[in-house]
């Protein structure tokens, strides 16, 4: 019974940890400049397609992959921000909304007709594949690579906040946008970095989800409502509220399935709302 | 005023675009979920009915068949309804056709009814579709067609004895196991357990823990095609639920060649049942999967390129057998009895409830060279679904 | 809303505003047109007014009272099912009671669901509204003995409307009937949002903050509007059961929740017209690219909402209205 409960653990754990990775960039960006950007999940679509294309294509490594895959959603992303994005800043929260889900339409299209319907497959190295066994447990290879990946992701990011100039730019532009203006920090220029790292992650989470969960071209609006519950219940702006929240929501939504299969799939939501209900801003939101 | 000029514009086209030809063209309307989460069904269902006209060519019976292609999509009767019945009024057509998902039949069969016209169902697989309209005809496969005497083989030519159950929560899921457990049982088995994932389902571990914990003798599956076959194969394993632990069964979607690619050597020896096995030899079976990767990029075809391609098959033939007569009630009653060979084999529709009757397959997946695939075992000659007739 | 401080009689502005101008009169003439010229195009033409409807009810809550909804569908739904239901289970056929039975179900519950919305706001607000969406679409799949699941609603059948108009192959009756509907459904919230209640509402939205500070009830006055939304919403819902014979899941999902709020938002929000209008826009759109191209049309769809966005950022009515140089609210 607890090697059992042992392993739904490690399962739930691994899994919210995808979605940590998925969706950390949007919570950041979203406390920094209350931008919702709806098209995060297609970034990490993006970072899926790039990573299965190199590896099918041109032979390249895993390992090798999943860096093109954060660059090169980290690169479009940039590039959309300079010249749509940045329009939106001050538009309301609707026109975003109806922009960028707009832009998810377009990148779901393009997906089609570049890569067709047809579910993805990657072609993962053999040292990933299959299970070890770790004090009694059998323990998924390639989980425990996500949640080595995600810790290390997490461990980048609270030093880069803690420690780095921009971290601290940006800790001030998500605490009070106005002062740190005022104290002559470039928030735009703040805000255009940081949206590029957050959506190099997407690139880097959808790369390393395709062995999971699968890729497809409705990848963008499938997984959009997993981020914005882990955004909304870890608090915006918060790495550390998107990790607990992504954490949370993928215990509760395995261990959920495994006690109480009945009720597994609408658990999430359950506890979702129930979280929002009490504390508005999320676990860990700041405003 | 400017929804005025908007419709305007859009009766120009109509005036433009109606039944000038209505003589020479048989029109077919397609109504398929094109956009979507389903779409990649729709794209290989499409694929297979435009290999037949490619191979056939697109005059039968001295009239040119033309399509006219429609969007539903997903599993929207109320737009498949609308589809059919503008399809009907404004292009005029003589046969409807496509349905890849039960709500989609369903919506459109009372059109078909009320505009007496043939309507081909090409996949939807709810046994009930057929009931529906006298006009609906089906060239795909029922799940209960191939579930319920695959749980009879289980039984008795599989040996076991006890097995427990595990598929998608939606129609075609809870058919499956419905039929599955009542050929399983029939012949003597008994079902330890039972499971549903939920449709949309991100990650399997909770569920394979389940199983694992019951610790069966065999797992039967039913899960959709697309990415999820995969991610089962690969949660099995992880907890060592492959053969020869457990013995595993399924219906054929569980082993399609992507899955199998993805799952790799933990797929060996799983054993599923199917109405098409793409690796069957058989020269007109050969011919159909050659055409098929030429005509798309090496993509082989699968349950949904099968249903569209024998779905137009049908049309071809019944339009022969009237000589153009495009009625509905000509065609159905061509239809009626109609037998021939396919690239999945033998198989006619049952005049009584014109619903297809087949070969159903017993494959286990094998390594044949360095190539996982599925090799047919056994096979089990005209089935008919066994729901039909039975009270509901 | 600077010129109500300068009209000196706040019932005499009210009832300025509630008048009817030649051109909405123009408009709602201009909704019979496709009986006479497009009999084609009748069934889109009834899908569109039932969109429409149901984007009305969101305009009400998101463009009248400041309410983020990403669940709306849930009304929709269950008024779909409400109207399925009691005539595939229990035999009442009868449209335009099963109607009224599906707005009262779905208000109902939109009362219920009300005391957890004016609770909240922003992110939490569109969460939670979202959350519970797709709780009820959970609940109606697990539900499988009632809802008929995945597969849908199954034996639905409608009787002629006052016992004479059938539902015909042609749409004739479908869209009289859903367009009768969106009619009366629009007079009702044109009366609502032109009252003293209307005018709170908006005050709401303004500056929550502010209304208890002069004595208004903002709470109640959210869950007044959320609830008869809700029985709207849930009407539209009735009006596509009816029309079709069919209830599917589909009805209650994200997907139809998200659509009504991009054709409001396209249309333009907190004028009435902008739901209709969107509603309209896009379905014919869609209708139109998906006939020339049924895979890629979405490309074109979400084309057309970055473009509206980036040229009309208050919509296509309130681009329209600017270029009138009529100034709006």
């Amino acid at each position: 019974m607890i090697s059992q409960f042992a392993i739904v653990l490690f399962d739930g754990f691994a899994f919210g940890m995808l979605l940590f990775v998925l969706s950390v960039g949007l919570s950041v960006t979203m406390g920094l400049m209350n931008f919702i950007n709806l098209a995060h999940g297609a970034f990490g679509m993006l970072g899926g397609y790039v990573a299965v294309t190199l590896m099918r294509q041109m032979g390249m490594p895993f390992l090798a992959a999943l860096p093109c895959a954060f660059f090169a959603a980290a690169l479009l992303s940039i590039v959309l921000e300079r010249t749509l994005f940045r329009r939106l800043y001050r538009a309301g929260e609707l026109n975003q909304v109806l922009f960028t889900i707009g832009s998810v339409f377009v990148a779901a299209a393009v997906a089609t007709y570049v890569f067709g319907t047809v579910q993805q497959v990657i072609p993962m190295p053999s040292w990933l594949r299959g299970s070890v066994e770790v004090l009694g447990l059998r323990l998924n290879v390639y989980r425990i690579f996500i949640i080595a990946v995600a810790l290390a992701v997490t461990a980048l990011l609270v030093f880069g906040l803690e420690r780095t100039r921009l971290g601290a730019q940006v800790r001030a532009a998500v605490d009070n946008q106005r002062v740190a203006q005022g104290l002559g920090m470039d928030v735009e220029r703040i805000f255009a970095v940081t949206f590029a790292l957050g959506s190099g992650l997407a690139g880097l989470g959808g790369a390393l989800a395709v062995e999971i969960v699968g890729l497809d071209p409705s990848f963008g609006f499938h997984y959009l409502v997993y981020v914005l519950i882990v955004v909304a219940v870890g608090g915006l702006g918060s790495v550390t509220g998107s990790f607990v929240g992504a954490a949370l929501l993928g215990i509760g939504d395995v261990a959920g399935k495994y006690f109480m299969p009945e009720v597994g799939s609408f658990l999430i939501y359950l506890i979702m709302v129930a979280i929002l209900f009490v504390k508005p801003l999320g676990l860990f939101g700041k405003r | 005023m400017f929804k005025k000029t908007a419709l305007a514009a859009l009766g120009l086209g109509l005036a433009l675009s109606t039944s000038a030809y209505a003589q020479e063209t048989i029109k077919v309307g397609l109504i398929l979920p094109y956009s979507g989460p389903f779409a990649d069904a729709a794209n290989q269902l499409e694929a297979g009915v435009n290999l037949y006209v490619a191979k056939h060519g697109d005059t039968v019976a001295g009239k040119k068949i033309e399509f006219i292609r429609k969007d539903t999509g997903g599993p929207n009767p109320d737009v498949a309804k609308r589809l059919a019945q503008e399809l009907v009024v404004r292009d005029g057509v003589d046969i409807i056709a496509g349905f890849a998902l039960t709500p989609e039949a369903l919506g459109a069969a009372d059109v078909a009814t009320e505009a007496k016209k043939m309507m081909v169902v090409m996949n939807a697989a709810t046994s009930v579709v057929t009931e529906k309209s006298p006009y609906i005809v089906r060239t795909s496969v029922t799940i209960p067609q191939v579930n319920y005497v695959f749980g009879k083989w289980v039984a008795e030519k599989g040996g076991v004895k006890q097995a427990y159950t595990l598929v998608a929560d939606y129609g075609p899921g809870l058919d499956a196991e419905k039929s599955f457990a009542k050929g399983f049982t029939e012949a003597g088995g008994t079902i330890v357990g039972a499971d549903k994932t939920p449709v949309a389902n991100p990650d399997f571990s909770a569920f394979v823990q389940r199983v694992a914990d019951a610790k069966p003798e065999a797992v039967y599956i039913f899960i959709p095609g697309g990415a999820q076959p995969a991610a089962m194969g690969k949660a099995l394993a992880d907890r060592g639920l492959t053969p020869p632990n457990v013995k595993l069964f399924g219906q054929g979607e569980l082993t399609h060649p992507e899955a199998l690619e993805s799952m790799g050597d933990t797929a060996n020896g799983i054993i599923t049942t199917f109405h098409y096995t793409l690796e069957r030899d058989d020269p007109m079976n050969k011919e159909f999967v050659d055409g098929y990767h030429a005509a798309n990029n090496g993509r082989s075809p699968d349950l949904f390129s099968i249903g569209g391609y024998d779905g137009m098959h049908l049309i071809y033939e019944t339009l022969k057998k009237t000589n153009g007569d495009a009625s509905g009630d000509a065609l159905v009653e061509a239809a009626k009895g109609m037998a021939w060979q396919s690239p999945r084999g033998p198989m006619s529709i049952d005049p009584e409830t014109r619903d297809v009757v087949q070969t159903v397959y017993i494959r286990e997946v094998q390594k044949v060279g360095d190539k996982l695939q599925n090799v047919i075992i056994d096979q089990i000659a005209d089935v008919k679904d066994p729901n039909h007739g039975a009270a509901q | 809303m600077t010129n109500a401080a300068l009209t000196p009689d706040p019932h005499a502005w009210l009832k300025a505003r509630g008048r009817w101008s030649p051109f909405e009169i123009a408009f709602w003439a201009a909704t019979l047109l496709p009986f006479f010229f497009f009999p084609s195009y009748l069934p889109l033409a009834s899908q569109i007014a039932i969109a429409a409807l149901f984007a009305i009810s969101v305009d009400l809550v998101l463009g009248y009272a400041g309410i983020v909804t990403l669940g709306h569908a849930m009304f929709f739904g269950i008024g779909a099912y409400a109207a399925g239901i009691i005539s595939s289970r229990y035999g009442w056929t009868e449209p335009l009671t099963g109607l009224l039975f599906a707005g009262l179900v779905a208000g109902a519950v939109g009362f219920i669901a009300s005391f957890l919305i004016v609770r909240v706001q922003h992110l939490a607000l569109l969460m939670i509204t979202l959350g519970l969406g797709l709780l009820t679409y959970e609940l109606a799949n697990a539900m499988s003995w009632l809802t008929g699941g995945t597969d849908g609603l199954m034996g639905i059948d409608i009787a002629p409307i006052f016992g004479v108009f059938n539902f015909d192959l042609w749409g004739r009756t479908a869209y009289a009937y859903s367009l009768a509907g969106l009619f009366v459904g629009f007079l009702l919230s044109r009366r609502i949002v032109h009252s003293s209640f209307g005018l709170a509402l908006r005050g709401v939205r303004e500056n929550v903050r502010r209304m208890p500070a002069i004595g208004s009830e903002h709470r109640v006055h959210l869950q007044k509007i959320y609830t008869i939304s809700a029985a709207l919403a849930g009407i539209a819902g009735a009006l596509l059961t009816q029309t079709t014979e069919t209830a599917s899941l589909q009805t209650l999902n994200f997907e139809r929740s998200a659509d009504v709020v991009v054709m409001l938002i396209l249309g333009g929000t907190g004028r009435l017209y902008g739901g209709i209008l969107g509603a309209a826009i896009f379905m014919i759109a869609r209708d139109q690219l998906a006939g020339i191209n049924p895979q890629y049309w979405y490309f074109w769809i979400g084309f057309l909402l970055m473009l509206v966005v980036l040229t009309m950022p208050k919509g296509i009515l309130g681009g329209l209205a600017r270029l009138a140089g009529r100034r709006d609210e």
